[in-house]
This record gives structure tokens, sequence and C-alpha cells, in this order.
């Protein structure tokens, strides 16, 4: 069943070492048995950190909701993202008094940490929850008008064995489609 | 031989040969066959364009085929898997030869020959057609498998047992010997006259010889042509190399197909083996079609018209005995059942040395002509049949009765393959070479510099000498397991050569090419290669950025100024290959093609940004925007 126009999905994944990956892998899995969304591997297109931004922003306008999928390193994103957003997200593009390209779009972080849940509270190891880590990202969605959903986040996958990588993929296969379907929570 | 009978005899030989053979593959026959009815074809009985006694002058000139075959067998076959060997070639092979041997005696007394008379025809018999079975079993890809591994162990043995033979046929003589000609005196050797524990030495010494020859002697010979590089000496001196052998064995009264298979597998660890196996592949393919069609021609029907009854009793009596001995031994080595079934239904003739053995025999007036003859006739018929067999036993037999498991072929059986060919390792092959090892992928490597190729096979590289546009080289190098093939020779002519080979023979090869310059950028990506990388781009660059820094760059900048340019220009060789491609036919020469190109080139340079954009890192506009106005 294609999806409503109003609810293109685009993945940009970002991972640089997706051969060690389990989560990862079988994550992917779940975006490639969904030919409606649109998946983009950033470190297999541009190894050389070379974005090519033109292209980028087309297909940032082609879509409607933006998954950034990538593990959580030292608290953000690998360094290939931050670059992408860097170069892509321009001045007059994406924000400013001409920059309205982005506008009423929906983004969201599918991030995988190795910690467990509990280890993101107040009281925990990391003191802060991995919504609240993202704020940067956050921000940088709401400056450029896009609707920031809660992320989907897969906790302790040092510990995760096959069948806890099974559960999160159909959790996460469930999430694509409800995003597909136009659901999901904003963050307030 | 003279000239004027030499060139119609040939060209007899070779129309029969193109016209059968294709049509008899198409058939499914496989081309064993496909030269024995072009033997028939053309021998004495249905055209009669060749007689009674070329026939036998081309038959002993093609067994020479024989021993070209042995050598090319040794050459694929290693010291340590001959070893393995070793079993199946004493304890199948050995027994086949006894029991055989015994078991068609029987039969040869039942039909009321003599003891001795009787005992010389089992052993002659016992024997099976090396060059017929191997060729078809080679065409069939059966080789490898247990059961080829069995037949071949088998054959090898027999090789062997024909020097007892030799040495027991005249003891088996009951009536006087007609008297010795030369021919066949040369069979024993000179070595007849001398005490047998002396023969047996010699015998030892010349085995000795071409072992301790092969490593000593034939590899830095070869060295040293190879260093001339002068193909067709190269061939000689790989012609000369089996010739040699072959004298030096029959002068001591060995087999020389032993020899040379010796010598080949002294010879299957060296960097030569491709460049010597490819050599002697196309003599040894003529020279073995020969032989079959000698094999056809020489099929009596004149003597199978007149006793049909015989004849065929007699040739299925034999393949009915040997085949049920085979059969019984395979079960004892406990083979599959499907490898049972391909050695029993491979090996029940009777082979081409049973030709030599029976007129030698009657020369020693161990067999009387009326035994002879028909036996003759026989054999010729029993080899005819043999194809004929293996393709019963493929179509029939074995998928109706056989265990229809693929064959799980022994592991160290299995020589492992590089999935990547590097042809040339000079400077750029070589850093793919070592960058490819680091990475943990296999490679194989052809290249045409003798004391390179030395140096790094001392190192421990998996690398050959040989010209990398020859097809057949490129095949035994593995290029029909080969995934990708690299080419980095070090001339755009000799690249585009292997480019256009490698697509017509190996259109599998996913093809990685260097270039040189623009020109033959485009003949690459033309001609089909996957991925060009033009030499004089990447260094170019990384040149100019070491310029940029001097000129006071950051280093940064002008790492990232490269990158750009880097896309820049090869979206600039994705245009102008798309345009080449239009109007082809309007560039008059490859020079105004190359100015046009360049003007193209500097053209869209001014017209395109150089610059990265890298707006995001410009605060220009978020200045104007929210700065003080």
């Amino acid at each position: 069943m294609p999806n409503p126009p109003a609810h293109r999905l685009l993945v940009l994944f970002a991972h640089p070492s997706l051969q060690r990956s389990r989560v990862h892998r079988r994550l992917l899995a779940e975006v490639a048995a969904r030919p409606d969304v649109t998946l983009h591997d950033l470190y297999e297109a541009y190894p050389d950190f070379e974005i090519d931004v033109p292209r980028e922003q087309r297909l940032l306008a082609e879509h409607d909701t933006i998954l950034l999928q990538h593990p959580l390193y030292w608290y953000s994103t690998p360094p290939l993202v931050k670059q992408w957003e860097d170069l892509v997200l321009e001045h007059g593009w994406a924000y400013g008094a001409q920059g309205t390209a982005l506008r009423s779009k929906r983004a969201v972080s599918v991030v995988s940490a190795g910690g467990r849940e509990e280890a993101y509270r107040p009281e925990g190891r990391n003191r802060y929850s991995v919504e609240e880590l993202l704020r940067p990202l956050e921000a940088t969605w709401r400056l450029c008008g896009v609707t920031p959903l809660v992320p989907f986040v897969v906790h302790g996958t040092h510990r995760l064995d096959a069948s806890g990588i099974e559960a999160e993929a159909a959790r996460y296969g469930a999430f694509l489609d409800l995003l597909a379907a136009g659901g999901g929570e904003a963050i307030p | 031989m003279s000239i004027e009978t030499f060139l119609p005899q040939a060209f007899v030989f070779l129309v029969a040969a193109v016209v059968a053979v294709p049509i008899a593959r198409k058939l499914g026959l496989g081309s064993v066959l496909g030269y024995l009815l072009a033997g028939v074809m053309i021998g004495p009985f249905v055209l009669g364009l060749v007689g009674g006694e070329q026939r036998e002058d081309v038959l002993h000139f093609a067994e020479f085929g024989v021993v070209l075959m042995l050598f090319v067998i040794g050459l694929e076959l290693e010291p340590s898997m001959l070893w393995r060997l070793r079993k199946p070639i004493l304890g199948l092979g050995g027994l086949q030869v006894v029991v055989s041997t015994l078991a068609l005696a029987g039969g040869a007394l039942a039909f009321g020959l003599g003891v001795k008379p009787a005992l010389a025809v089992g052993m002659i018999l016992a024997l099976s057609s090396t060059a017929i079975v191997l060729q078809t079993l080679a065409e069939k890809g059966q080789l490898e498998s247990e059961g080829g591994r069995s037949t071949f162990s088998v054959l090898l043995f027999q090789d062997i047992a024909v020097i007892p033979m030799l040495a027991l046929l005249p003891l088996l003589a009951t009536a006087a010997a007609t008297g010795h000609d030369a021919g066949h005196a040369e069979a024993t050797g000179w070595l007849t006259g001398l005490a047998p524990w002396l023969q047996t030495l010699v015998v030892l010494g010349a085995v000795g010889a071409i072992l301790a020859g092969g490593r000593l002697i034939v590899r830095p010979a070869l060295r040293i042509v190879a260093a001339a590089r002068q193909r067709e000496v190269f061939t000689a001196a790989a012609l000369l190399l089996v010739i040699g052998v072959a004298l030096l064995m029959k002068g001591v009264g060995l087999s020389p197909a032993l020899g040379t298979f010796l010598a080949g597998v002294v010879l299957a660890n060296s960097e030569y083996r491709h460049e010597l196996e490819s050599d002697i592949e196309p003599f040894k393919g003529l020279l073995l079609g020969l032989f079959f069609i000698a094999v056809g021609a020489s099929i009596d029907f004149g003597l199978i018209g007149t006793r049909p009854g015989l004849i065929f009793g007699i040739t299925l009596g034999i393949l009915v005995v040997k085949g049920a001995v085979l059969f019984a031994l395979t079960r004892v080595f406990r083979l599959g059942l499907d490898s049972a079934l391909l050695v029993t239904f491979a090996l029940p003739q009777v082979g081409e040395f049973a030709f030599v053995l029976l007129s030698f025999a009657r020369q020693e007036g161990v067999l009387q002509a009326g035994t002879a003859d028909p036996l003759v006739a026989a054999v010729a018929l029993s080899m005819a049949v043999t194809p004929l067999l293996l393709l019963l036993n493929d179509r029939v037999i074995r998928p109706r009765f056989g265990t229809r498991e693929q064959e799980a072929r022994p592991a160290d059986a299995i020589e492992h393959r590089a999935e990547v060919l590097i042809a040339g390792f000079g400077g750029v092959g070589s850093t793919i070479g070592r960058f490819l090892r680091a990475n943990g992928v296999g490679t194989t490597v052809l290249d045409s510099d003798p004391e390179r190729v030395d140096l790094l096979r001392r190192i421990g590289l998996r690398v050959y000498y040989g010209d990398a546009s020859r097809h057949d080289l490129l095949e035994t190098a593995g290029a029909h397991d080969a995934k990708i093939l690299v080419v980095a020779l070090n001339t755009p002519e000799a690249t585009l050569g292997v480019v256009h080979m490698a697509k017509k023979h190996f259109p599998h090869l996913v093809l990685v090419a260097r270039a040189f310059d623009w020109a033959d950028t485009h003949d690459l990506i033309e001609a089909g290669v996957d991925h060009v990388v033009r030499q004089s781009l990447e260094p170019g660059l990384r040149l100019g950025v070491e310029v940029l820094r001097r000129q006071g760059f950051r280093a940064y900048q002008a790492q990232r100024a490269a990158q750009r340019f880097l896309h820049h220009d090869l979206e600039s060789q994705d245009f102008l290959t798309g345009k080449r491609r239009e109007d082809r036919k309007d560039y008059l020469s490859a020079v105004r093609a190359r100015i046009e190109d360049l003007e193209e080139i500097l053209l869209r340079d001014r017209r395109d940004s150089d610059q990265p954009r890298d707006e995001g890192w410009d605060d220009a506009s978020l200045r104007r925007e929210f700065g003080e106005k």
C-alpha cells in the first residue's frame, strides 16, 4: 500500500563502521523491506566527507518526515552527520528570512545507545535522557521550522542478544508504519 | 614424409577434424567421439583417404599427444596432491591391473588359448586408454571429482605397469620369435644388455634426474629463456623440455608419458606453470585429435564385416569383465556409488598401448596373427565406444541408480582460487596487490617481467609469468573462477588489448583498469571497463595541494579544493565520454579529438566554480541578515 503523498519518509543513515554493527544492520533491513521509504546511506555516499549539497537539499525537499538513524557516539551523532548539518542546512534555504524549504516537515532521531535506559536518568551514570542529549538537533530542526518528534531509542545494545535485536527490529518496523501513516509524538 | 605427401595428408586430417568435431559437440557427443567418427570417415573403409601405412605412421606420431597431455596433467598436480593419491594409485590401480589381467586371461583360456598366450592377452587387455578417458572426462569437467581422481589414479598405475609388462612378454613366448625390428627393440631400450640390478639403477637414476633436474636446471633455464622476452622461444623451450624427457625415458625403457608426467609435477610449483601449460596446450590438443582420428581410421571394418560375431563378442566380453572388476574394486575401496559408476564406465576399454604390445607380442612369437588381429579390431572398437558409454552413464545410469547427491569434493582437493586477478605488477599493479593483500583479499598476479616475477615469488606472492593478453593464460590463471580483473599494464595499447580479450572470453569479470590520459579513458569506457582510474588525475591533484599550501592556503582548505576538483573532473569525464560517443564520427583524428577534449575541459573548468561551496561555514549572509546595519 503506497504511502499517502503527505508522508514520504527519508531515512538518513550514518554509521562509520556498519560492518561491525549487529543492531543497525537489522534495523536497516526493516527500512529496506519498505520500498516506499527512501534510504540514504551517508557514509556510503560520501566516504570522503565531500557532501553534494544540492543533492541533499533536493532529497529533503522531496520528503515529509526525515529520520536521522545512527549510533550514539559521545552523546551525539557521528561526525559526518554534523558535517551534513553544517553544509546542507544553509542559511537562506533551511532557515533565515528566505529559508523556508523545510517548513512543516517532521524530523525524528533513531539512535542506538550501548547503556541501558536506567543509565540515561537523572540518577543514572549518564544523568540525561537521550532525548535531552539530542537537544542541539531538536533546536536545529525547530530553527528550520521542522517539527521534532520524540526519538526512537534502542537501549542497551551491549547486552542485546539475537532475540532482543529481533524484538527491537519489530518495534522499529511498527514505528516506521506509524510514521508513514502520519503518526508519531511531537516533542512538546 | 615429403612435403608433397605431407600437405594433402594434413589437409585431409584437418578438414575431418574441423567438420566432425563441431557437429559432434553440437549433438552433445563430445569432441573425442567427433574425432573418432572423422577417422572412420576418412579411413580405408568409407572414403579411403588415408591408407594403412600412413595410418600407422600417424598413430605413432600422434601418440606424442598423450605424452604432452600427461605433462599438462602433471603441471596441474602438485607433488603434495600426488602424495595424497598414493593409496588409490597403488591400491585401486594395482588391484585393477592384477585382477583384470587374471580375469581376462581366464576368458582367453576359455577361448582355447594356451596358458602363456592367455596371460599375455590378459595383461595387454587390462590396460585402459589414458588419452580417450582423460580427454573425455576433462571435457565434461569430471576430472576433479572423486571418481575422476580415482580414474586418473588407475591410469597412472597402468602407465607404470607397462614397464614390467614389456619385460615379461618375451618370457611368455611359446613359438620362436619372428625377429625383432628396430622400432620395437626401442621400446625396451638399450638396457636389455645390462645386468638387472644395473638396469634398475639406471631407471631410478633417470627418475631422479628428472626430479632434481626439474628444480636445479629447468627452472633457472626457463628464467633465462623468459628474460629473452620472445614468446616463440619460450614455446620452443617448453617443447624441448617435453621431448627431451620423453627421449630420456624411452632410452631407459620407461614410459615417456610417465616421465613427462613427473616432469610436469616437478614444475607444478614453479612460476612458469601457467605459461608452460598454455604453450603446450595447443600442441597437445591437435596431436590428441590426430590420435583419435587415427584410432578411428584404424578400425578394421573389413575384419569386423567377415567375423562380426567374434569381434563384437570379444569387445563386449572385455567391456563386461573389466567393468565388473572396476565396479567391484571401487566398492571395496568404499567409493560413493556415483564415483564407482564413473570409474566403471570410464575405464573398461583397452588402451592405445595395446596396439604396440599386440604387435610386440606377435614379433616375440607370444601370439599368433589369428589371435592378434581380431584383438586389434576389438581394442579399437572398445576405445570408440568409450565416449558413448560415458554418455550412457551420464544420461541414463547415474540419474537412475546413482546416489544423486552432489559429490562433496574433499576440501584439500580444491586448489585455492583467487577472486581477483591483477594483470601487470609494475608501480600501480604492485600498489593494488599490496593494498588488497593488506586487507586480506586474495590475488593472482600475471606479469611479464621474469626477474620481478622471481623476486615476488620468493616473497611468497602468487605471481605468474606470462603475457596477460593471452586468453588461454588468463584461463589457466583462474579467470573463470575470478570475479574481478584489474588491468594495470604499462601501455594504453596493452591495457586495451587485455580489456577486449577479457570482454570476449570472460564476460562475467568485473573490469577495473588504469588509464593514462583522457583519450584512453574514453577508449576503455567504450570497451566496457566497469571502473577506469586515470593515473594523471590524483597525483596531479596531490602535487597541486602541495603548491596551494606553499601559496598560503590552509591545509584543510587546499585538501577540500582538491576533493572538489576531483569530483568536478570526474563529471567532466562522464560528459566528454558521452559527447565522444555521440559525435565519434566527426573526429578526423585522435590528435584532433585530444585537443578538442582539452579545450572543452578548460572551458568547463572556467565555467564551473572549483571552489568548495561550504556556505554553511560562511557567515557573510548571516551578517547581512542579522548584523548591525
